[in-house]
């Protein structure tokens, strides 16, 4: 029985890789997007494109303006001479945001009255409005603490020291690249799983495989086998990259990590196997494969915080096997987590892997024979 | 065009059309994955962080001290924990049950008032560096408005040097689902119009029906139209509906032309569709195509379009691959379209980019195709 399930997976990894075209199309599309998606998929600010509306001629403004210009998340693009300008400069994406100084700014400084700053910034990506209003706000309000010192001797009555854990620069990299990791290890795995026997019953070679000796969960095994070796594999040259190339730090333990991948890598082989018994032709399997992964990645956490949505779709994450390993990946990854910390992740991810297995078990035996 | 093209292109589109009927997979791609998505999208994707656990450790609940940790009780951004130690706060911020830690020691209040400044101690969870930095921007605010407050309190009010007043256009509650469901349009767009066509040709050739066709006088451009036609009408459906969603259900404002709108989505479908096409065209295969579907629809249309990530914080070469992904101009238009206006400076260039691909898209599938002939 043994080597009759070897040779029908020996026969399923000939039919991936023996043809030149779906040999690439199995490996080279995850290892470029990683390198794209890697270096793309970023929350952080940089360059946004400022503008600079200077009524005031002293050099206090100039100094303040000297501060943007030094910031990593601005870069200076032009002057403007008439408020009137602002407007269609920001409906056009010409700057991010424009930067006002009021009349007499360092007159009133020095008198010791308030000089006004109006800032405008495009809100059509909100998330890049609210980064760039940080930013702002504490150049701004450095500048301040900066200057009563210096002009009154006041200190504020109490300050704010803020630090990060786990990631200390804030670098979004850190959070999306592992996350990558899942992301391309559940595509790779259900396009080989689900895919590969819609595959064989259009070209009509599924019945000849039911008439040889193999028994209906013999071919199960024959079909899933080779999702796991291709899944398992192409996530373990993924964490490659991800550590060697974009050098995320790997705080954990990969012995840790790695009987999380492989529950991980089953559920999803559930699923595709699942999609597989529905679908008759490649049309429907395709179709089936967008239907869990589109709503997977969105109900993740990948892009997105769980957390932010209501609380009717988060319930929905919790059936979503990539939310669990999502976040096992990257607590391994960045905050060294051992298995007592998400034990909690761990046990739900392996009763869906059990769940979808069990269920592609018997749709393979009462839709296939 | 003469009678008999006309009459073997609705003869195409005739059994194009009954195929679509009989697999009722193309409707369900059509009709049903547009509204599941713009639901799980809508819903689901969003970056405005509200109720954010955080752990309060105040040592010594002095009247300062308390004054402080009360705003973070008002504050609709965080949801306070209040913990008796700054071990079990960090015993908590390990295990994830808080995302942070505001900690005011023992002596806060006596060096308040010592005018010593005391330091007010905030640790967020870095994993989620996004969120972070958003927390780190609602634990200003608050630290902002309690040092206003005890100004007001001592009598005297607290004049900042430069006095900030900010002003966010086009989206002044900063909701990220306005910026984000006309993207996701793009997103749904890219997916409906690919995998609509990415089958249609791979499978007439995996079937032996290709050459079937190519023996009847139909000729090249025949075939195609009448291939792009009713997917077209499909693709066109499930547009409707999507915008019609966007509008009732998630209410975003439209404040640029509804015809503009449909007309720039037209093209951009025209080139979605082209892009599926091209793919069968190349691969021939049905597998394969399906497979390059995925990779190259949904996860670029995802990423590389300023849909979410924004395409001027990226590296200069990723920029510069962004210009390859047709999702990248339609976002920026959608996103103009809906939130700010006719902005002809944005529209005309994305535009013109997106009939450049059009163009491109057919222009190859028909040469490829031709030369099979041969």
């Amino acid at each position: 029985m043994g080597h009759r399930i070897l040779a029908l997976i020996i026969k399923e990894f000939l039919s991936l890789f023996r043809d030149k075209k779906s040999r690439m199309a199995v490996i080279v599309p995850p290892i470029l997007q990683l390198l794209i998606f890697g270096y793309a998929a970023t929350f952080d600010l940089e360059n946004a494109g400022l503008v600079v509306f200077n009524e005031d001629s002293g050099a206090i403004s100039r100094e303040l303006i000297g501060r943007f210009q030094g910031s990593v998340g601005f870069k200076l693009v032009g002057y403007l001479h008439s408020e009137a300008e602002v407007g269609p400069l920001i409906d056009r994406k010409g700057a991010l945001l424009a930067l006002h100084i009021g009349k007499q700014c360092s007159a009133n400084l020095m008198r010791g009255e308030s000089c006004p700053v109006q800032v405008i910034i495009d809100g059509r990506n909100s998330n890049t409005a609210m980064l760039a209003l940080n930013y702002v706000r504490s150049i701004v309000s450095d500048f301040n603490q900066e200057w009563a010192e210096q002009t009154t001797g006041t200190k504020l009555p109490a300050h704010l020291n803020i630090r990060a854990w786990f990631n200390p620069n804030l670098e979004s990299r850190w959070f999306i690249v592992p996350g990558i990791i899942a992301l391309l290890a559940m595509i790779v795995t259900l396009v080989v799983t689900a895919l590969s026997v819609a595959r064989e019953r259009e070209a009509g070679t599924f019945d000849q495989l039911l008439v040889t000796p193999l028994r209906p969960w013999e071919v199960l095994i024959g079909k899933a086998i080779p999702g796991l070796i291709v899944g398992v594999g192409e996530a373990s040259l993924i964490i490659l990259v991800t550590v060697f190339w974009f050098r995320i730090p790997l705080v954990g333990q990969l012995a840790t990590l790695y009987p999380a991948l492989i529950i991980y890598v089953l559920s999803i082989i559930g699923v595709g196997l699942m999609i597989s018994s529905f679908s008759t032709t490649l049309q429907q399997a395709l179709l089936g494969a967008f239907l869990f992964i589109v709503p997977a990645v969105t109900l993740s956490g990948f892009s997105t915080p769980i957390a932010n949505m209501p609380p009717f779709m988060q319930m929905l994450t919790y059936l979503n096997p990539m939310r669990y390993f999502l976040t096992i990946v990257r607590r391994v990854f960045l905050e060294g987590a051992g298995l007592e910390y998400f034990w909690h992740d761990l046990w739900p991810m392996s009763i869906i892997a059990a769940a979808t297995l069990t269920m592609a078990t018997w749709l393979f035996r009462h839709r296939m024979y | 065009m003469n009678p008999g093209s006309l009459m073997r292109i609705k003869g195409m589109i005739r059994k194009e059309w009954l195929q679509v009927v009989r697999d009722p997979s193309s409707i369900a791609i059509a009709f049903f994955l547009p509204l599941l998505l713009l639901l799980i999208f809508g819903y689901g994707v969003s970056l405005d962080a509200k109720n954010v656990p955080i752990a309060l450790v105040v040592e010594h609940p002095g009247a300062q001290a308390s004054s402080f940790s009360g705003g973070f009780f008002q504050s609709p951004y965080f949801l306070p924990v209040p913990m008796t130690s700054i071990q079990e706060a960090e015993a908590a911020l390990r295990e994830s049950k808080v995302n942070g830690i505001v900690w005011l020691q023992n002596n806060f209040d006596r060096d308040y008032l010592k005018k010593e400044s005391p330091p007010i101690s905030v640790l967020v969870n870095g994993v989620d560096a996004n969120t972070a930095r958003l927390v780190e921007g609602y634990v200003q605010g608050i630290w902002f408005g309690w040092l206003e407050q005890e100004a007001e309190r001592a009598g005297k009010k607290l004049q900042a040097p430069v006095q900030l007043e900010q002003r966010i256009w086009f989206n002044p509650q900063v909701r990220s689902t306005d910026f984000l469901v006309p993207g996701i349009l793009a997103v749904i767009m890219t997916l409906i119009g690919g995998l609509l066509t990415a089958l249609v040709i791979a499978r007439e050739w995996e079937r032996g029906t290709m050459e079937a066709l190519l023996v009847t006088r139909i000729s090249v451009a025949e075939l195609l139209l009448g291939k792009l036609i009713p997917y077209f009408i499909l693709g066109m459906g499930g547009l409707m509906l999507s915008l019609l969603m966007a509008d009732f259900l998630f209410h975003i404002p439209l404040r640029g032309s509804v015809w503009l709108l449909l007309a720039t989505s037209a093209l951009f479908l025209l080139v979605a569709l082209g892009m599926g096409l091209f793919i069968s065209t190349v691969v021939r295969s049905q597998f394969v195509a399906a497979l390059v579907a995925l990779v190259s629809t949904f996860l670029p249309a995802f990423i590389l379009s300023g849909f979410i990530f924004d395409i001027q914080s990226m590296p200069l070469v990723i920029q510069g691959i962004t210009h390859l992904i047709a999702a990248r101009y339609y976002v920026s238009i959608m996103q103009t379209l809906f939130l700010v206006g006719n902005v002809w400076s944005i529209v005309l260039p994305n535009s013109a980019a997106l009939l450049v691909m059009a163009v491109l898209f057919l222009g190859l599938v028909y040469r490829k195709t031709r030369k099979n002939l041969e």
